[in-house]
């Protein structure tokens, strides 16, 4: 129970799905799921940390990563149903038109 | 540690799930199982107000806003198989294993030692220890979390927000629509006529005959007919074929056969008149403008 070193190993495994599918996937929703794993990845290794060194630091910071995260999913998806209902499309390839 | 073990290979295989499932809501779902994961391993690591939160907050707001727009936006969206930059799959899929290695030997080069644990720092309550830290060193950023918060809700509420552009049209606006499509093109001004009332099939899937035998395709939802899930209405082979029994069961029965014919008539009549007599014959009254 002494040695997290597989929680931190599995913090970096999701994380590393996470930046994958970012690169990967299309759709603009599942690109943003995949943001929240990389998200969700580096709050485990805060809580991690925080029993490491034995203070509620880490804790807070992964508590404040929620927060924000939670704001970030509500404003991102309203801009993904706008978009959407421009374009009818949910695909990250049909917004980069805007540029134009 | 067992349930390290039992889970962090159920999460590993979700979150690999995501990546390669093509439906949007699979990759949601399994997306909450690595989060109700998540949840039981901060529940291990000594953190009982981030399980509570890991549950509340991702599991059911969070997972939930994305189900809600995946509803919205249609969920049978999945994502195009073609590759817009030649090659990038296979660099990004690269550039992810290159990152997991690196990640994974800088786990290995740090030694963490033994591990303080929370026992200290939770004694008062993981609540109440959270709440000091929180209330004194972090103030301030939680008063910005605030301000982030009210802006993030204003803002959704910008950007989900569509101006009404036209009036809203009642029923009044909607007869009188109805009546000038009369006038003008001689539109039919009652309800749509009812589907076919038979024998054997008596359903919103089949059509009405009208009265020169053939089907009526308005008397059928739209929703069926672009679905195309409609049964055909029956033909005239098989009203031929319906009155050539009668008839026959007519003379066996009535060996003197002065009536075969008008019984038979009567109902080729009912058959091909009846349906198309027009609204309100059906049992469904079909109403379906």
């Amino acid at each position: 129970m002494d040695d997290l070193t597989p929680f931190l190993v599995l913090s970096g495994i999701l994380f590393s799905i996470g930046a994958v599918g970012v690169l990967v996937r299309r759709n603009a929703i599942v690109v943003f799921m995949c943001v929240e794993l990389m998200l969700n990845a580096s709050n485990l290794a805060f809580v991690v940390f925080a029993k490491q060194h034995g203070n509620l630091e880490g804790q807070v910071a992964a508590f404040f990563v929620m927060v924000v995260a939670a704001a970030e999913v509500v404003v991102g998806l309203a801009i993904i149903m706008t978009i959407f209902r421009s374009r009818r499309s949910a695909s990250v390839d049909a917004a980069a038109a805007l540029r134009n | 540690m067992t349930a390290f073990w039992l889970l962090a290979p159920v999460m590993v295989a979700a979150a690999l799930g995501v990546l390669f499932v093509r439906r949007a809501v699979h990759a949601a779902l399994l997306l909450a199982v690595v989060m109700i994961g998540l949840a039981v391993m901060y529940a291990v690591l000594e953190a009982p107000f981030l399980f509570a939160v890991q549950i509340i907050v991702y599991t059911g707001a969070i997972m939930m806003l994305f189900l809600f727009v995946l509803m919205l936006v249609g969920v049978d969206a999945a994502d195009a198989g073609e590759e817009t930059i030649p090659g990038q799959r296979v660099l990004a899929v690269v550039v992810g294993a290159v990152f997991a290695v690196l990640l994974g030997l800088l786990l290995a080069q740090a030694s963490l030692g033994v591990a303080t644990g929370l026992g200290e720092a939770n004694a008062g309550g993981n609540i109440e220890g959270l709440a000091a830290v929180l209330f004194s060193t972090y103030v301030l950023a939680f008063e910005a979390t605030a301000a982030l918060l009210i802006t993030a809700a204003l803002g959704a509420m910008v950007l989900a927000h569509r101006e009404r552009l036209s009036p809203r049209s009642t029923q009044a606006d909607r007869a009188r629509e109805r009546v000038r499509s009369y006038g003008e093109s001689g539109l039919h001004l009652g309800p749509l006529p009812a589907p076919g009332v038979y024998a054997r099939h008596n359903a919103v899937d089949t059509p009405a005959l009208l009265p020169d035998g053939s089907p009526a395709p308005s008397s059928v939802p739209g929703m069926i007919a672009s679905r195309g899930t409609g049964r055909a209405a029956p033909s005239h082979r098989d009203v031929d074929e319906v009155v050539g029994r009668l008839s026959a069961s007519e003379s066996t029965a009535d060996p003197t056969g002065t009536e075969t014919g008008a019984p038979a008539a009567d109902v080729e009549d009912a058959y091909r008149g009846g349906p198309g007599t027009g609204p309100g014959t059906g049992p469904q009254d079909g109403g379906t403008r």
